[in-house]
């Protein structure tokens, strides 16, 4: 039985895919399969193998062969040659990946080409260069060497979500191989398939047997798995609060394996009368909110506008979401695609109801686009009080609240008072506002006058039950390795 | 009629290869005003060919095509765009590994082999090394009072001016440029007239990779003029300067007479490797050999003094000698056997010889060598000299070719002090099995690089630079980075109301 399958893409590319278990180089069978849907079209994309607990020690344990079988004590100029390599095959194969992920994702075309293909690659590269320069400290003691060094932890796990498939997959790998752990990922099973992709391509790149293995599953099942190995020393995990919840759990009941934890958020925007340029400040705060169809963990939901340019703020914000196209990922002029399955779609449409039911006015959109796909109108709220639901739990579609506020310190408070902590924006002109606030946000990331500028290098996590530490940026490097401090006595010095 | 910048150069196995001969200023080869000059075939001490060399007009020609393009562009462009530039242009590198080792054989006379293998090999490592901090240059945040935001900014300097000697032509100018072009500056590098060649086939790889113009510019010609007026420009920020003490005061003096600017010098030495009682001393005969013989003993950081202690002295002097006649295959730079070239010139050749009879005149006795080696090329044979003390010129001064001097200790704390009582504090090492031993010895050498159990290791993460007069600033590592940047302090303070 073939795991070789073909797709092919509505415009015409057709992409040549493994479906099986990326397991120590090879692509193997799964204890069942798993449909992945297009949800554009609500139609079946491929069916891929599916791993439950026998095929996560598989992987588990040729990661642990790998990671003592050489990857731990690896030249860090070979593991920065392997991964430059593999950031090459990235691009050079951009096309097949970019329609894939916006066959299984719904993401445009545009932002697959444009945005994740470059972004995998430059977090790699990022990393490459990484390798060669992890650094100890030498300790002045008296009488002894005393130094540190900072070794891998060992065979990690990752579970990585499928609003962002690639990049989510690179965020992962880079620090992880860079500091010459060894891998396993399980993708989310409604995004399996840019990341097969990409397992032929860490095969091609020369990477050794088992360093990255690559799985999918359902996670009560290979996530589960994943999370309660005990070869499996560290875990790092992106997806909702309840998902970390349990992870933390299954760790803490297992071999207490260091966590780390990208959860959601409930981001504030903050927008003050002083900005300089209106324009501006709408296309920030739209982006913030509609791009990825609100699937972003970062998104700015909740936006908190000074009374003296509320009226048109809001004016100027609806005028631009609605000139968003929403329709065909692989339209040029397509803004926004569809929810990613048929779950988050009436997940989002419950809350669009339920901010109307607790007196909110639905001041644009809330209804659904088209007959086939997941589609729904870029939607907002207005009229809206802190205690609403939709005012504190992640909705995670193209819904935003706009509040209107006059009292600054009211408006920070407001913005603070969320269990999450990972985002936050303030819009204004003066230096002392724009530094002050910044201070007072209780959040990982804090954009002024901009948002959603995410980069490689600086770093990327939230405060709060927004998760547990910092991705990107030379932070990342402390999720994958270990300090060891030694101590040399030196006997009878002269 | 000015000579064209392409010339045709015929090698010693009969091969012809083109190599560039004018000044690489602004991504273009352009002719100099300064006289031409002879680069001479240490091997068979026949002219190779004449390249141009810059006077002061070119000089400042250089300068403001990096001033200008640091100004207008190169402080622009973002850190990962200039790290893939770098790393492009390593690729190149690699593409054109043979040609650059045939250049620098050529031109300097080392092995063919040992330029591939080594330099060459080294320098790509040193580029892809150096690209990889450009996007990691970090300030930091600084908690002063409550009503104040303060950060430190990590700036490139601007116009670096480099001045790098002969011995490792390509290695030299990797270690000056990849440091300097990570941190975001643009350079001005007078490559030594006497090994002008590899420097100016790079150049081609530059523009090639895609460098804006005026980021890499390189010139060559005397020290005494062209280094000259580098040394003392107005617009240059920074001089990263490899070559003797003698020079590298002069650099210091012109720089304190022009616009103080920022200083790097990484001088000669005289690095002695200690043998132990206890050491293997099969193992340190060879390490030690490599440590004094690599590149003809044309080293800053050669190992050039070995003191043995009396008991293991006559032991280790045979196994020095065995590994010695082993390893050292003189020959042809471009014959696959030869591990040893000629000396880079006549002068240099003259001054290697000359040390031999004063060091006989002082009355060491020479245990293996000593003498001229063939009849054409400047070759000089390994030279062995034992019976050796702390206090004859042969041991104090920097001979700067493959001539060895061996000390006995008692103790130590004798060999300790022996290894500090020097001017120089460039390198050492150590030879023995005993953890405390290593520790000790260790610490109390003053020098920038300490060997144990092996010497001339070179890691382009590890940093290199001497104590005393061998210099100040560090090359290679992070350490490195801070050679070519500066700190600035951003302090920002907010009025307590909003």
């Amino acid at each position: 039985m073939s795991l070789i399958t073909e797709i092919t893409a509505p415009d015409g590319h057709k992409v040549t895919l493994n479906t099986g278990l990326f397991i120590n180089n090879e692509f193997v069978a799964g204890s069942s399969t798993i449909d992945t849907i297009n949800p554009a079209t609500g139609k079946v994309l491929a069916s891929v193998q599916a791993a439950e607990a026998k095929e996560v020690d598989l992987a588990v344990e040729a990661a642990h062969k790998a990671f003592y079988g050489g990857w731990k004590t690896s030249n860090p100029r070979e593991r920065a040659r392997l991964m430059l390599k593999l950031a090459d095959l990235v691009e050079r194969d951009g096309e097949d990946l970019a329609h894939l992920e916006t066959l299984d994702n719904g993401k445009p075309l545009s932002n697959s080409r444009r945005g994740d293909i470059p972004g995998v690659a430059n977090q790699l590269r990022y990393f490459a260069g990484f390798c060669d320069k992890l650094h100890g400290k030498v300790i002045e003691t008296e009488g002894k060497l005393s130094y540190t060094v900072h070794e891998p932890i060992g065979v990690c796990g990752g579970i990585i979500p499928w609003n962002g498939p690639m990049l989510m997959l690179a965020w992962k790998i880079a620090p992880a191989i860079a500091t010459s752990n060894t891998i396993v990922i399980k993708t989310s099973e409604l995004t399996p398939l840019s990341a097969l992709k990409i397992a032929a391509l860490i095969k091609e790149a020369g990477f050794p047997p088992g360093v990255i293995n690559i799985i999918t599953g359902y996670g009560p099942k290979a996530g589960e798995a994943l999370s309660r190995h005990m070869k499996v020393s560290k875990i790092a995990f992106t997806g909702s609060l309840a998902t970390g919840r349990a992870i933390m759990k299954a760790a803490a009941e297992t071999n207490l394996k260091k966590v780390t934890l990208e959860l959601g958020g409930k981001s504030p925007n903050i927008i003050f009368d002083d900005v300089d340029n209106l324009d501006e400040v709408v296309f920030w705060s739209r982006l913030g909110i509609y791009a990825n169809a609100g699937q972003v963990c970062c998104a700015g939901s909740r936006i908190y506008v000074q009374e003296g340019i509320y009226d048109k703020f809001v004016e100027k914000f609806k005028a631009l979401a609605l000139s968003g196209k929403v329709g065909n990922p692989f339209e040029e002029d397509t803004f926004q695609g569809p929810q990613i399955s048929e779950g988050q779609f009436n997940r989002i449409m419950n809350y669009i109801d339920i901010g109307k039911k607790e007196g909110a006015t639905c001041y644009l959109g809330g209804n659904k686009v088209g007959d086939a796909g997941y589609f729904i109108e870029p939607t907002i709220f207005t009229d809206v009080k802190p205690d609403m639901r939709i005012m504190k739990e992640e909705i995670f579609g193209p819904v935003v609240a706009i509040s209107k506020f006059k009292d600054v310190d009211d408006v920070v408070a407001q913005a603070n008072d969320t269990t999450y902590g990972l985002a936050a924006a303030v819009h204004t002109s003066n230096i002392t506002r724009a530094i002050t606030i910044s201070n007072a946000l209780e959040a990982g990331s804090i954009w002024v006058n901009c948002y959603n500028i995410i980069t490689e290098n600086s770093p990327f996590g939230g405060y709060k039950q927004s998760g547990i530490g910092r991705e990107n940026g030379e932070y990342a490097l402390a999720n994958y390795t270990q300090i060891k401090a030694i101590k040399i006595n030196v006997g009878n010095p002269i | 009629m000015v000579q064209p910048d392409l010339q045709t150069v015929r090698l010693s196995n009969g091969k012809e290869i083109t190599v560039h001969t004018q000044l690489f200023i602004n991504n273009e080869f352009v002719p100099g005003h300064g006289p031409l000059i002879e680069t001479i075939n240490p091997a068979t001490e026949e002219v190779i060919c004449s390249v141009h060399s810059a006077d002061k007009q070119d000089v400042d020609a250089a300068v403001n095509a990096a001033a200008t393009c640091f100004k207008d562009t190169w402080r622009k462009v973002a850190p990962a765009e200039k790290a893939r530039l770098i790393h492009k242009l390593a690729d190149l590198m690699e593409r054109d590994r043979d040609e650059l080792a045939t250049l620098d054989a050529l031109d300097n006379g080392k092995a063919f082999t040992v330029a591939r293998d080594v330099d060459i090999t080294d320098s790509i490592a040193c580029y892809r090394y150096f690209a990889g901090w450009a996007d990691k240059i970090h300030g930091k945040t600084i908690d002063t009072t409550f009503d104040k935001l303060c950060y430190t900014r990590h700036e490139a300097l601007g116009v670096v001016g480099a001045v790098i000697p002969w011995n490792y032509p390509t290695m030299m100018a990797a270690w000056k440029f990849a440091p300097a072009l990570a941190a975001g500056n643009c350079i001005v590098m007078k490559t030594s007239e006497i090994t002008p060649l590899p420097a100016y086939k790079f150049a081609a790889l530059v523009k090639e990779a895609g460098f804006p113009a005026g980021v890499v510019n390189i010139i060559t010609g005397y020290g005494h003029t062209t280094g000259s007026f580098l040394g003392s420009h107005p617009l240059v920020s920074k001089m990263a300067f490899t070559g003797s003490t003698a020079t590298g005061r002069k650099i210091m003096e012109s720089s304190s007479s022009s616009n103080l600017k920022k200083l790097q010098l990484e001088l000669g030495g005289k690095s002695a490797q200690i043998v132990c009682a206890d050491a293997d001393l099969d193992k340190a005969a060879e390490w030690s050999c490599g440590g004094i013989f690599n590149n003809h003993g044309q080293s800053c950081n050669a190992g050039s003094r070995i003191l043995v202690h009396e008991s293991v002295h006559d032991q280790f002097l045979e196994l020095f000698i065995k590994h010695t006649k082993a390893m050292i295959k003189i020959g042809d730079p471009f014959d696959e056997d030869t591990f040893q070239g000629p000396q880079i010139s006549k002068g240099q050749f003259e001054k290697i010889l000359n040390y031999i009879e004063i060091g006989k005149k002082e009355g060491a006795i020479v245990s293996y060598g000593g003498k001229r080696w063939g009849n054409k090329g400047y070759y000089i044979e390994p030279t062995v000299f034992t019976n050796c003390h702390n206090q004859m010129r042969v041991m104090r001064e920097e001979i700067f070719g493959p001539v060895v001097v061996i000390a006995k200790f008692k103790t130590i704390e004798e060999a300790i002090d022996i290894a500090n009582d020097s001017d120089y504090g460039l390198a050492g090492g150590v030879y023995t099995t005993d953890l405390d031993t290593a520790i000790t010895v260790t610490n109390e050498v003053k020098t920038g690089t300490m060997w144990v159990n092996c010497f001339d290791v070179f890691d382009q993460s590890t940093p290199f630079g001497g104590y005393k007069q061998s210099g100040f600033g560090k090359e290679l590592g992070k350490y490195a980075l801070q050679e070519y940047t500066q700190v600035k302090v951003v302090k920002i303070l907010r009025s307590s109301k909003i």
